[in-house]
């Protein structure tokens, strides 16, 4: 094993790896290097727009709708509620590489199976929080929502909102497809018969790179 | 192709403790959401700390939240130092991009506010003056 031997490994010296992991792996990593580049565009053009503005909204008295809860004023409740979601369906994620470690084909299903669940619980909330967001006026190119200080807004709040979640929530479905191909892959013995689950591992870090999105969009819509 | 699953050896030694770091890691992001939840909502109701402080702590729990999912969860702060660099060197041209296009949108709003109708002539005529000194 490679990591045995510390101190005086050569690296750079050809033969294996330099950076101890398999090429898809390494592969994963620089793919969501460039998609943090991606995010990382959107958010700070949405905080330079918001930085040249006056005024902005009050994220508070935009997003304080609950399912079901009617016109009751409750801000943070539900967003508070998708990141919970995110957060354990991440948990999950790392279940199943744990469990892939262990070569436990069983235990790997079951935690795919509970992270496509998280995934597309957070899908279907997100769907909900557009649609009462779209009933209540807003849009692409529609703002119904005043500023802080009572002028009308501009329509850069909506057009970055539904942008940058719209983008995120598109990265969760793309997460929850491949995870679905993944665990029919784990069922079929596909894994089993390579002899490692690391295709799960791979498959996990874009389901935590995609929750560490949230993390941030989390902040810079809802938050700040 | 072969080394990187060759830790069969010595894998479940360390993946009974590895559960538990899971675990810690889960509780640790969910205690930092809700305190942050906590603050904002401290804030709406009471008008709790002026809002560029409690902006500044929400930007260092989400860097802290960050660094726990990627450190944990997606497992670099187990990685070597060579991938752990090459992730993360790059990523320091985030320090530059906030700063400058930040100060970018703020100086278009000032100069949206020198220029706006009814923004006194005073102002401009003194500029002028001042640059002979």
């Amino acid at each position: 094993m490679d990591t045995a031997v510390t101190a005086k490994k050569k690296w750079w010296a050809g033969g294996y790896s330099p950076f101890n992991v398999s090429y898809g792996k390494l592969m994963m990593w620089y793919f969501l290097l460039s998609d943090a580049f991606t995010f990382g565009a959107l958010l700070i053009s949405y905080g330079t727009i918001r930085f040249s503005s006056p005024s902005w909204p009050d994220p508070n008295q935009v997003f304080k709708s609950f399912p079901g809860m009617g016109h009751a004023d409750l801000p943070l409740m539900f967003v508070s509620l998708m990141t919970f979601i995110l957060i354990m369906s991440s948990v999950t994620m790392v279940l199943a590489v744990h469990a892939g470690h262990m070569r436990d084909k069983k235990a790997v299903a079951k935690w795919l199976t509970w992270t496509i669940i998280g995934g597309l619980m957070f899908l279907s909330c997100q769907a909900w929080e557009w649609t009462h967001l779209y009933h209540e006026g807003a849009w692409w190119g529609r703002n119904p929502f005043a500023n802080v200080d009572g002028t009308a807004a501009s329509t850069n709040f909506t057009n970055f909102f539904f942008t940058i979640t719209g983008f995120h929530g598109l990265h969760v479905t793309s997460g929850v497809v491949l995870n679905i191909v993944i665990l029919a892959n784990v069922l079929k013995g596909t894994y089993e018969q390579r002899g490692h689950y690391e295709m799960v591992e791979k498959v996990g870090l874009y389901w935590h790179f995609v929750d560490l999105v949230w993390v941030f969009v989390f902040t810079c819509f809802y938050l700040l | 192709m072969a080394h990187t699953h060759s830790a069969e050896g010595h894998e479940p030694a360390h993946v009974d403790s590895s559960t538990k770091t899971i675990w810690k890691t889960f509780w640790i992001l969910l205690g930092i959401t809700i305190f942050e939840v906590g603050l904002a909502f401290l804030h709406l109701e009471y008008n709790f700390m002026p809002r560029v402080a409690l902006n500044g702590i929400f930007i260092i729990l989400t860097i802290a939240k960050a660094f726990f999912i990627v450190a944990e969860f997606m497992h670099l702060g187990h990685e070597i130092k060579n991938l752990i660099m090459t992730i993360l060197l790059p990523l320091l041209l985030f320090v530059w991009f906030i700063i400058a296009f930040l100060y970018d949108g703020d100086s278009w709003k000032r100069l949206r506010d020198d220029l706006k109708p009814g923004t006194p002539v005073e102002k401009t005529l003194v500029a002028p003056a001042e640059s002979h000194h």
